[in-house]
């Protein structure tokens, strides 16, 4: 980080000036707020998960499609689908904007929003299918 | 992209070692970082090895020594030397601090001194603080009223409204703490750092400031403010013991406040 050897200043623009910039966003405090709601959120709803997982070990499929065709556990999938991929695009922005700087900030934070949500559509069709699923004990 | 390694022109040699006086027999070395921007030579590492039984007890101490004594050329920032000033603000041991303050005793082994990280250098252990200063003075850290003020006398303040500033006033813009603080190291361009936001904290917090809004406002950006990470580095480095980490998380708990 030294100034350079031969003097070549090419940035005349005062201090103040840049340190002033282009001013403030009026935003993020949003941001800061939802990441950490989101992560007290996902405390419950992750224990409840492994539990419900840990039940599960091991029982047939027709049993787990009955457990994910009740409401209050559909519900509580969608949840933590949508939560968890929200703040995994909060906190991964986050990680961006520490580390990506110039040019490339912008396709980052594009690509990640992208990703963020179709890998939670994905999530959320997923447990849609298994709360929607025809009962298999009707059948049966 | 984040810089993980030194540019070229920064990596830091093995420079020159000035040996004790024959017969010192409380001899400590001083491993000090050295870059002139005359000779157009990488930094380098001087070892100074000094006998603690004729200097005084701080690192200020040994580094006066060494320029009064030893090594006229080395280059440094002094000038209370009782920790009021904040000149003397450097990377001791691995930690920001005042030079003034530290004492010798405190580091094991070779004491390592380096200037305030990820600054560019002016010189030996100065850095150049022109841009913290320009952010400071972006925040507009001074009292704006519309009230006019009392004709006989000052403005005034409640006991309770006063205490509100104690753990503020106090800071010194040595600048420790923000040059302590990765966010700073990354986003320093935009990021405001932890002195700076303790200076605009410092004005949010006083009764006597009628723009608390417009402060607020000014601050409210993903950047400027949101940068910091609560990594907590300001907190633990600052050498007159204040705590900036706080001071922002109620700017961003009033910017939360006022929206509900």
């Amino acid at each position: 980080m030294n100034a350079s050897h031969t003097p070549r200043i090419d940035v005349m623009r005062s201090q103040l000036a840049r340190a002033r910039g282009l001013g403030s966003a009026k935003t993020g405090v949003d941001h800061w707020w939802l990441e950490r709601m989101s992560a007290v959120a996902l405390v419950p709803l992750s224990g409840w998960f492994v539990l419900q997982v840990l039940r599960l070990a091991g029982a047939e499929q027709q049993d787990v499609v009955e457990w994910g065709g009740k409401p209050a556990n559909a519900s509580m999938l969608l949840a933590l689908m949508v939560l968890t991929f929200y703040h995994m695009q909060l906190g991964l922005q986050v990680i961006i904007d520490d580390y990506v700087h110039g040019k490339a900030h912008l396709p980052a934070s594009l690509l990640l929003k992208g990703a963020a949500l179709l890998i939670g559509l994905f999530a959320v069709i997923a447990v849609l299918k298994l709360a929607l699923a025809p009962s298999t004990k009707a059948g049966a | 992209m984040v810089e993980f390694s030194l540019p070229k022109n920064s990596t830091i040699g093995k420079g020159r070692t000035f040996p004790a006086a024959p017969g010192a027999k409380n001899v400590k070395p001083f491993r000090i970082y050295r870059w002139n921007p005359d000779d157009g030579a990488n930094p380098v590492v001087d070892t100074y090895e000094l006998d603690l039984d004729a200097i005084g007890p701080m690192v200020l101490d040994a580094l006066i020594h060494i320029k009064n004594n030893v090594d006229t050329t080395l280059t440094f920032r002094r000038s209370c030397r009782e920790g009021i000033c904040g000149s003397c603000a450097m990377n001791i041991d691995g930690e920001n601090t005042l030079a003034c303050l530290k004492p010798i005793k405190d580091v094991k082994d070779a004491v390592s001194i380096y200037p305030l990280p990820h600054m560019p250098v002016v010189k030996d252990l100065v850095p150049d603080l022109n841009g913290a200063y320009a952010q400071l003075r972006s925040i507009e850290p001074w009292l704006k009223a519309d009230t006019a003020p009392p004709p006989d006398s000052e403005r005034r303040q409640s006991i309770e409204e006063r205490e509100k500033l104690d753990g503020m006033w106090e800071c010194i813009l040595c600048f420790c703490c923000t040059t302590s603080c990765p966010s700073y190291w990354w986003n320093g361009d935009r990021y405001l750092g932890p002195a700076t936001l303790l200076a605009a904290y410092r004005w949010i917090a006083d009764s006597r400031d009628e723009h608390t809004g417009d402060r607020l406002d000014a601050l409210e950006d993903p950047l400027k403010l949101y940068a910091c990470r609560t990594i907590m580095n300001c907190t633990q480095t600052c050498p007159k013991g204040l705590n900036p980490a706080k001071a922002i998380a109620r700017i961003k708990e009033l910017q939360l406040e006022r929206k509900v």
